[in-house]
């Protein structure tokens, strides 16, 4: 073989796939070409290991308006002439290296995602995971992450709207940094993002392009990594300013109907990019780099093909229009340059200057061999599914100093410090802000409303992957419904370990397979996605993290709901369950587990049809006006929801409902499908109609009132107590 | 009534300080570039927030220069109305049309959150509908909002009751704890001598309708609207 393994290595190709390349070229591929085969066969833009396991992802609903996987981001109906578009997208390997950096360019890229189908970007989100906040290494880590995030995003004028944040020693040194945007255009002014029409242009615009993030698709982002410090420089570097401009200018001109096709420049830059888009459009295309705008001397073709510069777009144009394209280009003081044409001959034909440095054609380059392997389950399941919730004690120390802890545990506390250093106000939509079960954003000249969450309990996942995976959708869509939004579409974030050993691809496998199962279940399509593979550090995989990202729809945006307790004499219900004590299993996965006991262990499971009925019992009720407040019942259980709709509300609650002596089960257990209401008791009957019209069984807790948290003679705590708790949780471990 | 909003490269609540004049006002609201240069047609001027140039080298440092200023400046100078929100505040002290620098927050973080204003004064044309002491629930979002100002500017200030709004307690008490960035006397916006150019960092345009959370920011809004009429 003609190249060595370390220049293999170096594109994160394999040998085999090198004589495959070869195979189908039938010649060997030039240093250029190899590595334009080494981004594109990457796992990052080729899905090698995970494309045959997506495809089981629902994909069908009446709303959609292009094919999930054809564009770059998933496009839904909402009525009113317009349509939804959203997406979420890791940064996890770069923000390891570089966590300010790596997140700040995390959000620039996901929200180019939107801009390319000519959409505005109107809501941000952000699934972060961290190693403990006690080891100095993952303050650092969630410091530059946070800090990122705010100084791209809030320069950009696209609003932060909600996210969660949760911790784990599975994610010290490989935290998850996970990017959801929302963006929304009128349906009929979509862009598409394929370069068709022989002879049209391709028009680059943005930043100048230099070295920085070669190598991130293929190197980065494909495969594990030890030596941080060597990756640095394949770390981008943004420029939020620069940014805005260019969704201002591109805004423009997808507004002027002058455009052909827009496409972002992300992972893989240039390469995928030009080739992406001429395959969408069936075309191929002839560029020369030369006329590529340049941050720093003496590029070669290589660098050019491969560099992740930030802020940059391509911007397919006919003749004719190229001088309106230029001329509000040139309003916004942004460079842009002819630097090629769209072509007929399937194939991408890079040229500096005169020379011809690479020659390839597109169908091979955007084929990828798939693989599809042999999973076998992790040996840990064994043990951690033997797991004998009954052996556990009781805690001394009692109920109310268990609410506490768990109040100010990490992944409980109130994520204020994170969401007060972010703009989520701006574009004045939004009518839900962070804090809640979902944002919601009004839609300015119509009624309606759009939910946005994003949720994924990589514990649940990592204890049973299939389970965790269908949890996931489920959580997102009955966050969605809790603030009265029906779930119209997901889009989702795969973070896990390789797949390359059977018990990571039994991870992978199965987790998507739940989530399948899932949607299947609630009739809710997945629009678009990511996978970011390879999140290890030393051999040892995080927790497998399906993070899925929600977005509901309210037709009257006035009927929105939230976690917060309204009035004193309000009856507080259950929805799930006919009685609080969901047994002993309940405990297994919770995070009373984890934080009380130190212990991940047991069996998390799902009833999607049981789940399926919550959801619409909820909606309706709220459509319907009768409730007062909604909060899903899932991170640390019962009493930990029934506290933060108090402390949310300002106001207490006294329960009356039975404990049965495993109390901390109980309070504490984390049964799914379970959602905790309140209302007026005036609308009681017609709730209590509803419900059997729906099928859901659902329970009496109590009345909000007072100015403590009572559950029978078990528990009583003043709501300030719990909101001290609760607030300065995360504040605490940051100093 | 016809506001002029301008626009800046970087700045993003154009939108926001458009829909507030057209849609909740009912008042024609017009974009100005800035690299134009005709207000002939204005009652009032917004200089709206965002991160003007990116606030590279110094927030409103570059914007400044935009050939619109100069017409900005022209605008006030024949007594024209111009409010300066959040970078518009910025760009006004940069311009030197009003006096003082905003610099990083003291706790160097960036804030989004709800803060409470004491109208210092209703004796300007923009807090006329307000009564002194009034408290104004209004959301700040900003890394740099730090007013200084020397010792001799300040006191200038308070003595012309050119500090027009100063954050507080809810119940209106002027205090370390209620002060979201380290200004100076918790001054959260000031007005110019002639009291026809108002600067301040927090946003009254996300407050004008129930459903984002509060409606106080329409008394700046109408203040300026009953000054015009």
């Amino acid at each position: 073989m003609p190249v060595s393994k370390e220049v293999l290595d170096e594109i994160a190709l394999t040998e085999e796939e090198y004589r495959l390349i070869e195979e189908r070229l039938d010649r060997e591929p030039n240093p250029v070409e190899l590595g334009m085969f080494g981004a594109l066969w990457s796992e990052h833009c080729g899905y090698k290991h995970s494309k045959l396991l997506l495809r089981q992802l629902p994909s069908q609903s009446p709303r959609l308006l292009v094919t999930p996987g054809a564009e770059n981001a998933g496009v839904v109906d909402i009525g009113d002439g317009l349509a939804v578009v959203m997406k979420v997208e890791s940064h996890n390997h770069p923000s390891a290296v570089e966590p300010f950096q790596g997140a700040a360019t995390g959000v620039g890229g996901i929200v180019r995602d939107i801009l390319a189908m000519g959409a505005r970007p109107i809501a941000l989100l952000n699934s972060l995971r961290f190693g403990p906040l006690d080891d100095a290494r993952n303050r650092y880590l969630f410091g530059g992450v946070i800090g990122g995030i705010s100084w791209y995003g809030n320069c950009i004028g696209i609003p932060d709207v909600g996210g969660e944040v949760c911790f784990s020693t599975s994610y010290s040194g490989n935290p998850l940094v996970n990017a959801m945007c929302v963006g929304l255009v009128g349906r009929d002014s979509l862009v598409k993002a394929q370069a068709s029409g022989e002879g049209n242009l391709l028009v680059l615009v943005g930043a100048d392009t230099g070295r920085d993030g070669i190598h991130g698709a293929s190197g980065l982002a494909s495969r594990t990594f030890e030596e941080e410090r060597e990756m640095r420089p394949t770390v981008q570097v943004g420029n939020p300013f620069l940014e805005k401009v260019l969704v201002e200018a591109c805004l423009e001109v997808a507004a002027s109907g002058s455009i052909v096709g827009m496409q972002d420049l992300g992972a893989a830059g240039l390469t995928s990019t030009v080739v992406e888009a001429a395959a969408r459009g069936g075309a191929g295309a002839v560029i020369d780099i030369s006329r590529v705008p340049r941050r720093e001397e003496g590029m070669t073709a290589y660098e050019v093909m491969l560099s992740e510069s930030q802020e940059r777009m391509l911007v397919i144009v006919t003749p004719e229009k190229l001088d309106d394209v230029v001329e509000v280009f040139d309003k916004w003081d942004l460079e842009s340059s002819v630097i090629g044409r769209v072509t007929y001959d399937g194939l991408v034909n890079v040229y500096d200057g005169d020379s011809l440095e690479a020659s390839l054609p597109i169908d091979i380059l955007t084929d990828p061999p798939l693989y599809r392997l042999e999973g076998s389950p992790p040996a840990y399941l064994a043990d951690t599914r033997s797991f004998d919730a009954m052996s556990l004690p009781l805690p001394a120390d009692g109920p109310r100093s268990v609410l506490l802890r768990l109040l100010s545990s990490h992944d409980i506390a109130s994520k204020r410090w994170i969401y007060r250093q972010y703009d989520h106000q701006v574009q004045t939509n939004t009518i839900q802000g962070p804090g809640g079960d979902a944002a919601v954003l009004r839609v300015k000249g119509t009624q309606k409303g759009i939910a946005v969450t994003t949720d994924g309990n990589g514990r649940y996942a990592y204890l049973d992957p299939f389970v965790g995976g269908a949890i996931a959708v489920a959580e997102a869509c009955r966050n969605l419904a809790c603030a009265g939004a029906e779930a119209i579409a997901l889009t989702d974030c795969l973070n896990f370990g390789s797949p390359e050993r059977p018990d990571g691809y039994y991870q992978l496998e199965e987790c998507i397979r739940g989530m399948a199962a899932a949607c299947d279940a609630f009739g809710v399509p997945v629009i678009s996605g990511n996978v970011s593979l390879y999140n290890e550090t030393m051999g040892e995989a995080v927790w497998p993290t399906p993070v899925v990202g929600g977005l509901g729809l309210l037709e009257d945006a006035s009927r929105q709901c939230a976690p917060a307790f309204k009035d004193a004499g309000d009856v507080v219900l259950i929805i799930g369950a006919s009685e609080v004590d969901a047994g002993p299993g309940a405990i297994g996965g919770s995070s009373y587990l984890q934080v009380v006991h130190g212990i991940v262990a047991g069996q998390p499971a799902i009833d999607l049809e049981l789940e399926r009925r919550v959801q619409r019992l909820c909606l309706r009720a709220i459509q319907q006006g009768l409730l007062k407040s909604a909060h899903d019942c899932a991170d640390g259980g019962l009493a930990v929801c029934l506290a933060e709709s108090c402390i949310s509300g300002g106001i207490g609650f006294t329960g009356d409902f039975p404990v049965p002596e495993r109390w901390d089960a109980a309070l504490f257990g984390e049964a799914q499908s379970r959602i905790v209401v309140s209302l007026g008791g005036e609308d009681l009957a017609r709730f209590e109609a509803l419900a059997s019209e729906e099928g859901v069984p659902w329970a009496r807790l109590g009345e909000v009132g007072g100015e403590s948290l009572r559950v029978a003679t078990l528990l009583d705590a003043p709501v300030e107590e719990l909101r001290t708790a609760w607030e300065g949780g995360l504040e605490a471990a940051l100093g | 009534m016809k506001f002029g909003v301008i626009v800046f490269p970087g700045t993003w609540s154009d939108g926001d300080c458009y829909h507030v004049v057209d849609s909740v006002l009912g008042h024609e609201a017009k974009y100005v570039w800035h690299k134009d240069r005709d207000l002939s047609e204005l009652d009032a001027v917004i200089l709206p927030g965002g991160f003007s140039y990116g606030d590279y080298l110094r927030t409103g440092a570059v914007a400044r220069f935009s050939p619109v200023m100069d017409e900005v400046e022209r605008f006030a100078a024949r007594g024209g109305l111009v409010l300066g929100i959040c970078n518009g505040f910025q760009i006004l002290c940069e311009a030197g049309l009003l006096p003082g620098a905003l610099m990083r927050n003291e706790h160097l973080q960036f804030r989004c959150q709800w803060v409470d204003l004491r109208v210092e004064t209703s004796d300007t044309r923009f807090t006329s509908g307000c009564n002194q002491g009034q408290v104004l629930r209004v959301p700040i979002s900003h890394g740099e909002g730090n007013y200084y100002a020397d010792d001799e500017t300040l006191a200038s200030l308070n003595a012309n009751g050119q500090v027009v709004f100063r954050y507080c307690t809810p119940e209106g008490d002027v205090t370390p704890e209620a002060n979201p960035n380290g200004s100076l006397e918790n001054v959260a916006g000031i007005v110019n001598a002639q009291g026809n150019v108002l600067g301040m960092m927090p946003h009254p345009e996300r407050c004008c309708e129930p459903s984002l959370g509060g409606t106080d920011g329409r008394a700046i809004f109408e203040s300026m609207l009953r000054t015009l009429a």
